[in-house]
């Protein structure tokens, strides 16, 4: 270009491509000619990457008993590719005691890659794998003679005790989906499948290390490479320290024997939980190692559907214990106060029967102590009705809809979203547009909906949530929310009620008074000063399920509890003993009444439930 | 010049750098295949591997290459300002609508396809920079006249850093500063870019020693007199005053030895030493321009001042600004942490695979560094390891010759235009290939930090073809219209 000042600069431009590329190709030369200790790095095949596999962390109760420890295997892997002619079969299997047919059936399958996907003559191929120590020790020795073979160290979960298997869940081997989520995870890795080993999996896992080890052109191991200076050494997991008291669970489920039902015990303070069952249950050693599959496959088919964990995701009617709540959402919503009575005529009530005989008229602790239909079914419609109904219903709908928020105040009708507890369902409080869609919005009235007033109909509860309401009581009106691990203090997650104290002081004596002088007077221990409700809940699967929620000492809570045994009877009858010797194990240490525990062990409510 | 001469577009066609261009996406496509082949895979063309996908790709950027060659020239002059808008609230909107893929957020979902908008942006960016400073009565007269060139190319960089965290893409407007130096911006300014990354460098390597000011050290205030001594050289032309530096330089020696020799017996604090030299050499500068009336003197006591601000800022950038992978990138490429396992273990495996190619390479689909998977992104950016490694000296430096012939061709073209304009896009253009040569090259040869650029028509990836096929493939159009074209 003429007249341009700055011409000349081009050769400035073009000269700094050219410098940069010159630099460039000196320092190839330098790399691929000159130097010659990569060519010894690299030499072909020169390096094997071998993963190292952290151990996973330990899982503890909350007294430093060891729950889930690690238990070594062994696997074995073979590159094709190094295999060579002279590779001796016969010798090798006899090193591992398996027939020729066995090994051709198995190479077969391997280099099937239908089967085996990731088939590749170049890369370790799983040949064998969960072997015991003594399974590999003839070929440990004899591993020179056979290139391409490397044995691998692995872990697999092993437990202390045959107990809480859902709520240590299990871990198990990783899908294409992990995979794609998460590039920390490789074919053929484990990872948590359920319960906490899935909740805490990143603390548990740790981190994978590599060793890069060298090898001649033979296949055979020369070493670490450059002094292990690339290797990464694997990082253990952290161990994680579980609210479970073992002592407390073991005793759950064994008073569970034979019986569908489930059990969660919670300290009310602290929102964590004690003991958490559901039965039946399983071994947690069934789903480990080889037999996990196919244990895994029993336990789906069994048609009392173990794999269900009943304690978080099982919903029922709460029934008679559902009159706790009633009646201080009927003191705080002014349907009733401390002195209001009611007449009960017994069985000749109208429009729900009482199920007790006791006196007329009664008061609110009498009628808690009593378990009292009518009483409770009064307060009930005189807390919706106050207002009367209004135009469309309005005044009586802005009522219910008071009353069910206060009762979802309690946890209840939906899940627990801030905690640790992997499985969970929701329950039901029904909404007005439940029943408007039932009834129409001026169909129902305070008496279309008087199930809920004793804890029948659509409203649905899960033993976890019973075992919670039961701490929000003792608790005085908050709850922390339930959780499993010991080390996240979850004292933040306090959930506060607006009921007022002296409304819980009411309520608290009536369920002291239930274990004094009413339906759970017969499991009592008077120095443990329980409290508790009982539940008998009608369903349409058979017999009644038996149900109890109670808390003990009464003046300062120490444990809460939630007992459901389905199908069982009366829950005076079968909830109420095992929450009484659960407390009394968890406040004392040990259960005195050995009578009463062997008895409820020993009797079997349904033939098909077993443990695995 | 005459209307016919616009129907025949095949005849201005700059074939040679057409040829180049196919050479390049062939052999990437060639080596790619290379990179992600693991022994027992099928065909180049199996779309469920790296090398079919590519394929679409590359077929893709031909389809792109004619529609782009079909348009009218004008359209690019006419619509850049517009595209330019767009642009920047595509990238704005970027971090909201991508999806994060391995921390990034670039990327946006288009049905199967993942697009990187920040690839397209430097075509953009080079049209719109090229129409503002092609216009007849632009010229660099003071550093004014740089501000909107430098904001054009700055407010997208900066919101590819700080929104989609891609510094490696954002780096490459740095390429535009040789654009604007072929427009006349001074010389100085690139020297003073040299002169701050060495400072840059030198300071992070050595200051490690704590000062009341923050950190410094010996090595740093050394680094800072010799820096001031070469300074006073280039601006003193006087005899006189080039007297002067030698003496300070001298004397600076003296005391230096002296404190060394006292040092044996009595422990010399340094940095105070080397503190009080350099503000005394400061205070004696400003002392003797006054005297002298050589107002120059002044600019190397500021130029040494600059540099004591300059390094403290150096400092706090490295602890306190770049994310901790970035600082251990950069300290292990200076040597200061040995990290083979971590951040340098892909240099490492880079440089062994490379390194075992030799002479002769060994093999097409023959390498086993890379088939193993030694290297990591080795289809994308460390492709040139399979080229190091499966061709050895010889491919490797074919390919960078490839690489120069086609960017000195990229500059030739430019140099012939009659259009301002689109001679500016041309240099534009060069210097953006050269940019990311440099870096992806240097970095895979260990010579550069590991910053994620990929190697242009090679690297795997459908946006930075594309972006790169845009970038060419119009510069390529108005080439061939530059005799219709007067400025």
């Amino acid at each position: 270009m003429i007249n341009d000042p700055y011409y000349r600069r081009r050769y400035v431009i073009s000269g700094i491509a050219v410098v940069v590329v010159l630099v460039y190709i000196i320092r190839l030369f330098y790399l691929q000619v000159i130097d010659q200790s990569t060519k010894d790095q690299a030499d072909n095949n020169a390096l094997v990457k071998q993963t190292i596999y952290p151990s996973r962390g330990l899982i503890y109760d909350r007294n430093g008993e060891l729950l889930v420890f690690n238990q070594p295997i062994y696997e074995i892997t073979m590159v094709m590719r190094e295999m060579g002619k002279e590779w001796d079969t016969t010798a090798f299997c006899q090193c591992l005691q398996i027939s020729r047919v066995e090994f051709d059936d198995r190479i077969t399958e391997i280099k099937d890659k239908k089967k085996n996907r990731g088939f590749s003559r170049w890369t370790p191929q799983v040949f064998m794998s969960q072997l015991k120590k003594e399974d590999i020790a003839s070929l440990q020795e004899s591993l020179f003679l056979f290139p391409g073979i490397q044995i691998q160290k692995r872990t697999l979960r092993d437990y202390t005790y045959k107990a809480a298997a859902h709520v240590l869940g299990s871990v198990g081997e990783v899908n294409q989906n992990d995979i794609d989520r998460d590039d920390y995870y490789a074919r053929g890795d484990y990872s948590g499948r359920d319960g906490l080993e899935r909740t805490y999996e990143q603390q548990l896992r740790g981190e994978k290390g590599v060793e890069i080890l060298m090898r001649d052109s033979r296949g055979r191991m020369q070493g670490s490479y450059q002094d292990g200076q690339l290797d990464k050494t694997a990082i253990a997991g952290t161990d994680l320290y579980t609210t479970l008291d073992i002592r407390l669970q073991l005793l759950a489920e064994e008073l569970l024997t034979g019986k569908i039902g489930s059990v969660v015990a919670i300290e009310p303070k602290t929102g964590e939980i004690l003991a958490l069952v559901s039965n039946p249950s399983w071994n947690p050693k069934v789903l480990v190692g080889k037999e996990r599959s196919k244990n895994y496959t029993d336990l789906l088919n069994d048609e009392t559907k173990p794999l269900l964990n009943r304690a978080t995701q099982a919903t029922y009617s709460p029934g008679s214990t559902f009159k706790t709540i009633q009646a201080l959402v009927c003191l705080q919503e002014k349907g009733i106060n401390a002195n209001t009575v009611y007449p009960c005529s017994g069985p000749g009530s109208s429009p729900i029967k009482c199920t007790h005989h006791h006196g007329s008229p009664v008061s609110l602790e009498n009628a808690i102590e009593q378990s009292c239909n009518p009483y409770f079914w009064c307060a009930f419609r005189d807390v919706l009705q106050q207002d009367g109904y209004g135009k469309e219903n309005a005044d009586f709908r802005h009522r219910y809809e008071l009353w069910r928020n206060d009762v979802m105040a309690f946890g209840l009708g939906q899940k627990f979203t801030d905690t640790d507890l992997s499985e969970q369902a929701a329950g039901n409080i029904p909404s007005i547009q439940q029943y408007d869609r039932t009834y129409g919005k001026t169909g129902w009235k305070a008496i279309t909906i008087r199930s809920l007033s004793i804890g029948q109909g659509e409203i649905l509860v899960t033993p976890l949530q019973l075992a919670n309401q039961a701490a929000t009581i003792a608790n005085d009106g908050y709850y922390i929310t339930p959780h499993l691990n010991k080390n996240d203090s979850m004292l933040t997650h306090r959930h506060q009620l607006n009921i007022e104290k002296r409304h819980f002081d009411v309520v608290k004596s009536g369920m002291h008074r239930v274990m004094q002088y009413g339906t759970g007077r017969h499991y009592a221990v008077d120095s443990l000063h329980m409290a508790g409700k009982t539940g008998t809940v009608q369903n349409p699967h058979g017999k009644d399920h038996a149900i109890f929620i109670g808390f003990a000492p009464v003046d300062n809570p120490q444990i809460a509890v939630a007992v459901v045994v389905e199908n069982a009877g009366f829950g005076a009858t079968w909830a109420c003993p095992i929450a009484s010797l659960l407390m009394e194990q968890y406040l004392t240490g040990e259960v005195k009444r050995k009578y009463i525990q062997k008895d409820i062990s020993n009797k079997i409510l349904n033939e098909s439930v077993k443990k695995w | 010049m005459r209307a016919s001469r616009s129907g025949n577009i095949l005849q201005h066609l700059d074939w040679t750098t057409i040829g180049l261009f196919l050479v390049l996406v062939l052999f990437g496509w060639l080596n790619i295949y290379g990179a992600s082949y693991t022994f027992d895979q099928t065909s180049i063309f199996d779309f469920s591997n790296r090398a079919g996908k590519q394929f679409t790709w590359i077929i893709g950027s031909i389809v792109l290459a004619i529609v782009l060659l079909l348009i009218d020239y004008k359209t690019y002059d006419v619509l850049a300002y517009i595209a330019y808008g767009a642009m920047l609230l595509l990238l704005l909107a970027t971090p909201f609508l991508a999806h994060n893929i391995k921390g990034s957020m670039s990327w946006i979902s288009l049905g199967p396809v993942n697009l990187q908008p920040a690839e397209f942006a430097k075509c953009i960016v080079a049209l719109t920079v090229a129409k503002y400073m092609g216009r007849y009565e632009y010229k660099i007269r003071t550093w004014r006249d740089l501000i909107v060139p430098f904001a054009i190319i700055g407010i997208p960089a900066m919101i590819i850093m700080i929104l989609q965290k891609e510094t490696g893409s954002a780096l490459v407007f740095a390429a535009f500063l040789l654009v604007f130096y072929r427009q006349g911006m001074s010389g100085y300014v690139l020297w003073v870019g040299v002169a701050a990354v060495a400072l840059f460098i030198l300071s992070i390597r050595l200051g490690a020693v704590p000062l009341p000011l923050g950190t410094g050290s010996v090595g740093i205030l050394t680094c800072m007199l010799l820096l001031t001594v070469i300074e006073i050289f280039f601006i003193c032309k006087e005899h006189r005053m080039r007297w002067q530096a030698l003496i300070m330089t001298g004397s600076v020696a003296v005391i230096y030895g002296i404190c060394l020799i006292v040092n044996i017996w009595v422990r010399m604090p340094f940095n105070l030493i080397s503190m009080g030299i350099v503000l005394a050499l400061v205070i004696y500068n400003i002392a003797i321009s006054i005297y002298w009336r050589k107002y120059r003197l002044l600019i190397v006591a500021a130029f040494t001042l600059f540099c004591i601000g300059y390094t403290h800022a150096c400092d706090y950038v490295f602890t306190h600004v770049l994310h901790p992978h970035q600082r251990i990138r950069i300290e292990v490429l200076l040597g200061m942490k040995e990290d083979p396992a971590g951040a340098g273990y892909n240099v490492n495996q880079a440089r062994i695979a490379i390194g075992s190619g030799r002479f002769w390479g060994k093999g097409y689909l023959n390498g086993t560094q890379t088939k193993l998977q030694f290297v990591p992104e080795q289809d994308t950016d460390f492709i040139f390891c399979t080229v190091g490694e499966e061709w050895g000296f010889v491919g490797s430096i074919g390919v960078l010759l490839v690489y120069l012939w086609f960017i000195l061709r990229l500059f030739v073209i430019a140099e012939r235009q009659r259009n301002v304009t689109t001679r500016i896009y041309a240099y534009a253009v060069g210097s953006i290939f050269l940019f990311h040569l440099m870096i992806n090259i240097g970095m895979v040869l260990g010579l550069l930090p590991v910053i994620g650029i990929p190697l242009p028509f090679f690297s795997y990836g459908g946006s930075s073809l594309w972006g790169f096929t845009l970038l060419l493939f119009i510069l390529l159009r108005l080439d061939a219209a530059r005799m219709e074209q007067l400025n």
